[in-house]
């Protein structure tokens, strides 16, 4: 059990993508949502590195330094996205702005 | 003694595990998204751990600086600038919470079967990751290397990617 | 020159399509009546001369028979036989002359012609002139395929068509209510006959990997016991195979349980009753048994059926026309009577007898139908007897030929009939006592009834209307002439089969010798000679017995009373008789009206129900409530199709495990 395994790795990273989903799909609150896609974009990197490690192949690290630069920009764009509808809106809860919906 | 040296990976390994789930869970549950920001910060530190333990070195250093350093920063910056009044929520969750965590349960119920079925074997050649060329380097040089060369146009994207999110924020963010 | 025999039957198909389509519409009377008599004339030319030709070949005089494939109509493929060996199925458009198809062309061809020329008299002013020779053509060039093919699957073409043709012209009058119906009668009835016919002409594919008849036949000359072992429901193949094939015949020729079309059939014009109703298409299914007869000599049973079948018609159709009122109903009822006797010959092994009887009737029933319909024509219409009497003055012609044609049916000597029906009697003698006395009767019947008629429509006081009497006019040439030719048959054709102990030769017997085939071991025993002049003075008797009766109650002046008096003293009798043994009725009610509910039911259940309601309204209804459920599922809040992708997720990694 100690001795850590490429398994281990995925399982906790199997574990923080769930949570991370669960957070996208159910939160109320914008921001939250937000935050909770960093967490799987975290987990998903966990991913890339066990497996860099196990084939050894840097390739993986590369992918996850390119995640994080994405997750970046996302991230920023994202929150300028929230906080001009905040202007609009005065609520964080975006469900709400269902204009599009049929 | 002998204990933590034998098995301080092991040992490492979990901690900072259990740090980061525990983390995300708070992240998810917490009310105050000021808190949660606070638990997701955490949550990237110990991944930069969890990193290191692997060979990754950089990506480790990448992760401190960039989640941390920057994207968190930037979420603190924003949930402050959003007056704490307006995310007084009427509710924490959405009304579907119930079928997204059983859901969720049996997925990690289900992965958690497939991966016991699944041996990886021994691990690789981990020198790779600190060489050039078979020359050995470092961690960083060597990523550096490659980026530089087989890597080079996603990387030149990346840059180009950045700018237009850099572009996109700055033309969201302005008040008219 | 026999290779020429296809045109035989295309010419006259020819003219059908171009009275029928080509020129509907567009040419005068006399155009289609050039048409229609110039395909029918050069048809008939063309079997004289092949049957001339085939008759002086070496062919003939070897005992061989002439065939002419035309082409290779369905080239099937292999065909696993019940015995299990592979065989090429194979079944060619072909054609045959052989001494019985010689002789049945000869009567489709002669007397054919003979009606077409007159229904130009008959139909010269109706307005349906051109359908009527296009429908008479095709009935012809049909009729022809019949005869002359050489296999059991053209013929059966034939036989079909000539049905089509038969339910077109019954109900050529189609503005009336009742010929199409009488039309669509006799094409079901026919229909129930020819499903067993196709039956066992599947059971004999399957058994001989062919229809031909020189295939099928050859081999059961061969090897009898092709056919004679176990088969189905306990009978042998070949009893099963005449059986089948006789109830096909039992639909197109009128016998018993399917007569019951052609007395209705009576309501087509009076031509097309000559023709497809008394002289060609009835004796179809004669011609099929005779074909047949290798199989029917070795199905003892069913060959005892058939006569019996045969008998009991004719004796039962008799006593109906006995108490007929219309002239041409009478007529109907005694081709069913006389095509029993065709059946009797069949029957009990007299092959050649029932040609021979087949020929004659041709002739003297084609007379008499033409002739009751020149009488109908004087009349402008009228076909009740009642409402005549005393026509011999007005319509000497017709009267002549017409006495002439009722001689011959009744049997007197030296008349055609005589000959014919005594044969069958003297091979009926050979089988059963019993077959013979209740045919003797029947003979009686057959001779009272025509004079009957005779007395009813052209003696006494004439009981129609003043109107009708002024009319009253002998028909145009065009209908005479052919009257005259065909009292000539009915008087000359009796000399083919004078017996050998008169002195003749038999000549039909032998000239359809080869026809028979050699298997049975019963073959019919010549009575002594003695024996067979008793036999006939019996016949004899009980024909002129049958004719003074006739005499005694209709004849002279009598006019209605002396049947009216019979009708009188018997009424139950008279009234079962009138009623037609209430068959009709019967069927009507057993048959028809079960059938009707059965299809009104599965209907009701079947296609309403089950179909439209299950099928078609379930199917719609089952869509609608599945888009009405899945309507919720479009929310358009993107984290519940997150949600989904969840599902998804868990969805793959079980199908992983």
């Amino acid at each position: 059990m100690l001795e850590i395994t490429t398994t281990h790795y995925l399982a906790l990273s199997f574990v923080l993508f769930t949570i991370g989903l669960i957070g996208i799909v159910s939160r109320r609150n914008m921001i939250t949502v937000l935050m909770s896609i960093e967490l799987v974009l975290n987990a998903v990197n966990l991913n890339f590195i066990a497996f860099s490690y196990q084939l050894g192949d840097l390739t993986g690290q590369i992918f996850s330094i390119f995640v994080i630069t994405v997750a970046a920009g996302e991230a920023a764009v994202g929150l300028g996205i929230l906080v001009a509808v905040f202007r609009l809106r005065g609520s964080t809860e975006i469900d709400r702005a269902q204009e599009m919906s049929g | 003694m002998d204990f933590l040296v034998a098995n301080g990976e092991g040992l490492l390994f979990y901690f900072f595990a259990l740090m980061m789930v525990v983390s995300a869970l708070l992240v998810v549950t917490l009310r105050n998204p000021m808190y949660g920001a606070i638990s997701l910060l955490v949550s990237f530190l110990a991944a930069a751990v969890l990193f290191l333990l692997r060979h990754a070195e950089f990506v480790a250093g990448v992760q401190i600086f960039v989640y941390g350093g920057g994207i968190m920063v930037l979420f603190l910056f924003v949930i402050m600038l959003i007056n704490l009044q307006g995310l007084a929520e009427s509710q924490r969750f959405l009304p579907h919470l119930p079928w997204a965590l059983i859901l969720g349960v049996l997925v990690v119920v289900m992965a958690g079967m497939l991966l016991s079925g699944v041996d990886f074997g021994a691990a690789g050649d981990t020198a790779v990751m600190t060489s050039i060329d078979g020359e050995t380097v470092g961690n960083s040089e060597a990523i550096g290397w490659l980026l530089y060369t087989d890597f080079l146009l996603p990387f030149e994207v990346a840059s180009v990617f950045l700018l237009v999110a850099m572009v996109g924020a700055v033309v969201l963010g302005r008040r008219d | 020159m026999s290779d020429w025999i296809w045109l035989v039957p295309v010419l006259p198909l020819l003219g059908a399509l171009t009275n029928g389509v080509l020129l509907r519409g567009r040419v005068s009377n006399r155009g289609a009546t050039a048409v229609a008599l110039g395909s029918t004339a050069l048809s008939l030319g063309v079997a004289l001369v092949a049957i001339a030709s085939y008759l002086g070949s070496e062919a003939y005089k070897a005992g061989e028979v002439f065939e002419k494939v035309v082409y290779a109509w369905i080239p099937a493929g292999t065909l696993q036989l019940s015995d299990g060996s592979f065989q090429n199925l194979s079944i060619e458009m072909g054609f045959r002359l052989d001494p019985l198809s010689c002789v049945m062309l000869f009567v489709v061809t002669f007397v054919g012609f003979l009606i077409h020329v007159y229904s130009v008299g008959y139909m010269a002013h109706d307005d349906g002139y051109q359908r009527y020779f296009a429908y008479l053509n095709l009935f012809m060039g049909a009729m022809l395929l019949l005869v002359l093919g050489n296999n059991f699957l053209v013929l059966f073409v034939g036989w079909e068509g000539v049905g089509l043709c038969s339910y077109l012209l019954i109900g050529f009058y189609f503005k009336e209510t009742f010929p199409p119906y009488a039309g669509r009668k006799a094409f079901i009835v026919n229909r129930i006959g020819d499903f067993a016919f196709l039956v066992g002409l599947f059971a004999l594919a399957e058994r001989f990997g062919s229809l031909g008849f020189t295939e099928i036949f050859s081999a059961i000359e061969h090897d009898p016991s092709l056919v004679t072992g176990e088969y189905l429901l306990g009978m042998s193949f070949a009893s099963f195979v005449a059986l089948c094939l006789f109830i096909g015949a039992t639909g197109k020729s009128a016998q018993i349980p399917l007569f019951v079309w052609l007395p209705d059939a009576m309501a087509g014009p009076t031509p097309v009753s000559a023709l497809i109703h008394a002289a060609t298409m009835v004796t179809a299914g004669v011609y099929m048994v005779v074909r047949s007869n290798a199989l029917y000599q070795l199905a003892g049973g069913v060959s005892e059926l058939v006569a019996i079948v045969g008998c009991a018609t004719a004796i039962f159709a008799a006593t109906i026309g006995l108490a007929q009122t219309d002239i041409k109903k009478v007529l109907a009822y005694s081709t069913v009577s006389q095509l029993g006797y065709m059946f009797l010959a069949a029957g009990v092994g007299a092959y050649s007898s029932a040609i021979f009887h087949l020929g004659t009737h041709a002739f003297f029933k084609a007379l008499l139908f033409l002739g009751s319909g020149s009488v109908i024509h004087a009349l402008g219409g009228e076909q009740d007897m009642r409402k005549m009497g005393g026509l011999r003055k007005h319509l000497p012609s017709t009267y002549k030929t017409f006495v002439i044609g009722a001689v011959a049916i009744a049997g007197i000597p030296p008349l055609a009939g005589f000959f014919s029906k005594d044969q069958i009697l003297a091979g009926a003698w050979g089988s059963s006592r019993l077959l013979w006395f209740v045919g003797l009767v029947t003979a009686g019947l057959t001779a009272c009834y025509m004079a009957r008629l005779v007395y009813m429509t052209f003696y006494g006081e004439f009981r129609g209307t003043e109107e009708q009497r002024h009319h009253l006019h002998e028909s145009p040439s065009s209908m005479t002439v052919p009257l005259w030719i065909l009292a000539a048959g009915a008087v000359v054709t009796g000399l083919l089969g004078i017996p050998a102990f008169l002195g003749g030769g038999d000549w039909i017997g032998h000239f359809l010798a080869p026809v028979i085939a050699q298997v049975g071991t019963d073959h019919a025993h010549h009575a002594e000679v003695w024996l067979e002049w008793v036999l006939m003075g019996f016949a004899v008797v009980a024909a002129v017995l049958g004719i003074l009766m006739a005499r005694r109650t209709w004849g002279g002046d009598r006019g209605l009373e002396g049947g009216a008096a019979w009708a009188g003293r018997f009424p139950a009798v008279h009234r079962l008789l009138v009623g037609k043994y209430w068959v009709d009725e019967f069927y009507d009610r057993w048959v028809i009206k079960t059938l009707a509910a059965l299809a009104n039911g599965l209907r009701r259940f079947v296609d309403g129900y089950l179909i439209d309601g299950v099928f078609v309204h379930g199917t719609a209804f089952l869509t609608e409530m599945t888009g009405d459920l899945l309507r919720f599922t479009t929310t358009g809040n993107v984290r519940n199709y997150a949600l989904y992708f969840l599902l998804g997720l868990l969805l793959m990694f079980w199908w992983m495990l």
